[in-house]
């Protein structure tokens, strides 16, 4: 057991926004990294660990191990029975589950508040006890392969979404989709989880988040005797993935499938993430996604594509800010029935060239800021959805500080930084133009 | 504004209190509406939930569709604001205001900061009692519906609940598709529109839910200023449906990897003596998490399926058990005989002691966890109102769940599932299953 004192020295108290939850984090000898949320409304507690290993460091060929080990995280330790982490959770009253990203993986119970310890002890468990029973080892597999067809094989515009992404990075892993590609889940084995299991989770390569009705001083105590026993893992070291080539060629996809009902445009440019002590540029564009698609109304695709021009029947941009390496922007047409994707591309490119000659209209962005500010006090009212901010944040490569300063940049972004910050984005040879498309009819082919 | 490809699950929960710490004062307003406040200061702002019963059922014959294309049209301007006037006083005030329709309520989702309250309701009340309609926004709204029903028409799972639907409701305004078809949108005309906002937003149907920073003084005054001048009636309510289903298979051929099934047949109502019996033997056959007897035999043991579960889809007007379950074409016949199995075993034998205590010890434990935030709790005081539950209702919750017996719940389980009734529709291209009709 690790000494407290050692914990109280290092620990960081974080005032949040005005009426946010109050946020402490402090670090075990061991190298676990707590962040406790208080929330008193509530008797409940969400108990979060987060570990810092995703699907994008998986060995080559292995696709879908992180996914497959998190499945298998439920089917049994050294002690406990293959099902019985969860029934013990039920039993007692909580909703237990797992899920899996590029960059981390995340397992989370809510509970009435009296039985956190229950749930420390039994994650602190399967930290370094997990013991799969043979006899699930197929037919987990095989759920894994009936949740790859849901999610992705039955969605046509799930697997462009793929072939995307695939595009999108020539060599970076997050080439590779989450759950796998399928004849590489198909091959996966019980020794590669446990390989990947034994290199990965450990406590110093872990983030405990406990969010709702607690002290830091109870958790940190609770920590101390659950967590804290677990030595760490010397051979972890911060994740260095390999790094993008220049990307000099645009690409282009059409993906025809008879499933599209309502085609689309979909165009991602490589883009930068939020760093640690450096999330300016990132703030510039999580701005800009606000400003072109953040509303169906306002926004400036809406305006000009849906609009003035009836050229879309739904646009969007999206920017996805916390990844560990670079991440993506993305923009979105649908065009009207009778219009061709084509067409609707251009119109596509011609509103972002007028934005960036217009420049951004200043109400538009005081009126972003004044969400912005809002959300401060709004999100005070879902602690489950600061706890995974906070867990999403700190296994993306940014710290406790990096959430707390984050409004605040927002809140010092000039349109001029926003402008210059799209206009290095928007870089056709970095980009991923991707058409999704019924097949044309065959009595249109036998008259051509 | 109508969300494109946005993904509606319309399953009624069906709200199931119990001893969680909440306050509820009831109210009624100078202007005679009743209204439940948890008052909670410690965080800026309120959340209301507002719902009029009625929803896309009221549709008239013919117009399907016009309930849900108004909803859409409720934040597209009002009065002396075009939408985008409206949008923008929205997002100066961070405020909030949504509106969606499910069959049986229109439902709106609001959302002020403490200090922008009076500008907040004053916005509200214009989207609410004066609706512009206007032909831009009519037309641009209508291109997102129509992109969403075709985007349905090719989503297994949405035809699968289409198909089921028309089996099961008969005449019934259950029956149809509630977004309309494209034919039906299409043909919507304005007035169509306006004959649907006062067939379906009445003061006499009104239920409201609050929570945050507002006293019971501040509610009512926001009450009678948002609904005040709302007609007193609107189209009379729907009529009692009735389940028109016949056992059996049905196949919908569609070319997909991943087979879709809905299964289920006639259910229980809220109101029934044998609802919470029935409630608790359901959580043991299909309910969520992952002790389910389906889950367990379906995904656990055998692998088939990411997700299986059943549920009591017990409407205003008529009550379903339901299940879903998706696996690839090849192992359908395998899932699809193990539904049935468990189905007659659970009818024939029951549930065990230990099944009980289980499943009371889970949903016991479960419903304080609903109460996760103002807009949530918000939402289940609404819903505890339209289900006819008392305000003590969620003190007493629990209790009725413990009181649940063995005995009781064997009888009942013989009572709702009932395997020769038992319908499965199927949408893909199941292998080795002969469609029984």
């Amino acid at each position: 057991m690790l000494r407290w004192i050692t914990a109280l020295a290092t620990s960081l108290v974080v005032a949040g926004g005005a009426h946010a939850a109050n946020v402490s984090n402090f670090k075990l000898d061991n190298g676990l990294e707590v962040v406790v949320l208080e929330d008193k409304r509530a008797p409940v507690v969400v108990h979060m660990v987060w570990y810092r290993v995703g699907s994008a460091d998986e060995p080559k060929g292995k696709s879908g191990i992180a996914h497959y080990l998190e499945h298998l995280m439920f089917k049994g330790t050294d002690t406990t029975e293959p099902g019985e982490f969860s029934d013990l959770v039920a039993a007692n009253g909580g909703r237990d589950n797992a899920f899996t990203s590029w960059d981390y993986t995340g397992y989370f119970q809510r509970v009435a508040a009296d039985r956190l310890e229950l749930m420390m002890q039994m994650e602190a468990d399967r930290m370094v006890n997990l013991s799969i029973a043979p006899e699930f080892v197929d037919s987990e597999r095989d759920v894994v392969l009936e949740e790859r067809n849901q999610r992705i094989e039955n969605d046509p515009g799930a697997l462009l979404g793929e072939q995307r992404r695939a595009a999108q990075y020539m060599h970076h892993p997050y080439a590779i989709p989450i759950i796998g590609w399928k004849h590489e889940i198909e091959a996966l084995t019980v020794e590669d989880a446990v390989e990947f299991y034994e290199a990965h989770y450990a406590p110093n390569n872990a983030i405990l988040v406990v969010a709702g009705d607690v002290t830091p001083d109870e958790v940190r105590q609770l920590a101390e005797i659950h967590y804290g026993s677990i030595p760490a893992n010397p051979d972890i070291q911060p994740r260095e993935r390999v790094a993008e080539p220049p990307q000099l060629a645009e690409r282009r996809l059409v993906f025809e499938d008879p499933r599209v009902a309502q085609p689309y445009v979909v165009r991602s440019y490589l883009a930068p993430e939020r760093d640690n002590g450096d999330q300016r540029e990132a703030a510039a564009l999580n701005l800009l996604s606000r400003i072109l698609g953040g509303s169906q109304t306002t926004s400036v695709l809406a305006q000009k594509l849906e609009l003035e021009q009836q050229a879309s029947i739904y646009t969007d941009a999206s920017y996805r800010g916390q990844s560990l390496d670079d991440t993506t922007f993305t923009l979105f047409t649908a065009p009207p029935e009778g219009m061709s994707l084509q067409e609707a591309e251009d119109k596509l490119d011609a509103a972002i060239a007028e934005f960036l000659a217009e420049g951004v209209d200043p109400e538009q962005l005081d009126r972003i800021k004044a969400q912005v500010r809002a959300s401060l006090i709004y999100d005070a009212d879902s602690v489950s959805r600061l706890a995974n901010r906070y867990g999403s944040a700190l296994t993306s490569g940014l710290t406790v500080a990096d959430v707390e300063a984050w409004p605040d940049i927002i809140d010092s972004i000039t349109g001029e930084e926003i402008i210059a910050a799209a206009e290095r984005v928007f870089d056709r040879r970095k980009a991923v133009t991707a058409w999704l498309m019924a097949p044309s009819a065959p009595e249109q082919e036998v008259l051509q | 504004m109508i969300r494109f490809a946005a993904i509606i699950f319309a399953v009624l929960v069906t709200a199931i209190p119990a001893r969680a710490a909440v306050e509820i004062q009831e109210i009624t307003t100078p202007g005679g509406f009743d209204a439940w406040l948890v008052e909670e200061p410690s965080i800026p702002f309120a959340a209301v939930e507002i719902r009029f019963r009625g929803g896309k059922s009221l549709d008239v014959e013919g117009k399907r569709g016009a309930v849900n294309l108004m909803t859409g049209l409720l934040e597209e301007g009002s009065g002396d604001m075009d939408a985008l006037a409206f949008a923008e006083a929205r997002e100066s005030l961070a405020t909030s205001i949504s509106f969606s329709a499910t069959t049986d309520t229109i439902s709106i989702s609001f959302r002020f900061l403490t200090e922008n309250r009076d500008a907040s309701v004053a916005l509200l009340k214009a989207a609410l009692s004066d609706p512009t309609f206007d032909d831009t926004s009519i037309e641009r709204v209508r291109a997102q519906v129509l992109a969403s029903i075709r985007s349905d028409s090719t989503d297994p799972s949405a035809i699968a609940g289409r198909a089921f639907n028309e089996m099961a409701w008969g005449d019934h305004p259950y029956a149809k598709p509630g977004d309309g078809t494209i034919e039906s949108v299409t043909a919507l005309t304005r007035d169509d529109i306006v004959a649907a906002h006062a067939a379906t937003i009445a003061k006499d149907r009104a239920f409201i839910g609050a929570v945050g920073d507002i006293s019971a003084e501040e509610l009512s005054a926001l009450i009678d200023t948002v609904l005040g001048d709302l007609p007193e009636t609107g189209a009379p309510l729907p009529t009692e449906a009735k389940v028109t289903l016949e056992p059996g298979v049905t196949v919908v051929p569609f070319e997909t990897p991943q087979a879709v099934a809905i299964f289920g047949h006639e259910g229980i109502d809220f109101e029934d003596p044998d609802f919470f019996p029935a409630f608790v033997v359901n959580q043991i056959m299909g309910g969520s998490g992952f002790q389910s007897r389906l889950n367990r035999e379906v995904r656990v043991k055998r692998g088939l399926t990411y997700g299986i579960g059943s549920y009591l889809s017990s409407r205003d007007y008529g009550s379903l058990i339901l299940g879903q379950v998706s696996t690839v074409n090849a192992r359908m016949h395998e899932t699809v005989d193990i539904i049935k199995e468990e189905w007659a075993s659970i009818a024939e034998r029951g549930i065990t002691e230990e099944e009980l205590t289980e499943a009371q010890t889970f949903l016991t434990g479960a419903y304080p966890l609903r109460f996760d935030g103002n807009a949530q709790i918000a939402r289940i005081l609404v819903g505890m109102q339209l289900d006819n539950r008392p305000v003590n209702y969620i003190a007493t919750r629990n209790d009725k769940v413990m009181a649940v017996t063995l005995e009781e719940a064997n009888r009942v389980a013989q009572r709702i599932y009932r395997p020769e009734d038992l319908q499965i529709v199927i949408v893909g291209q199941p292998e080795g299953i002969e469609p029984s009709n």
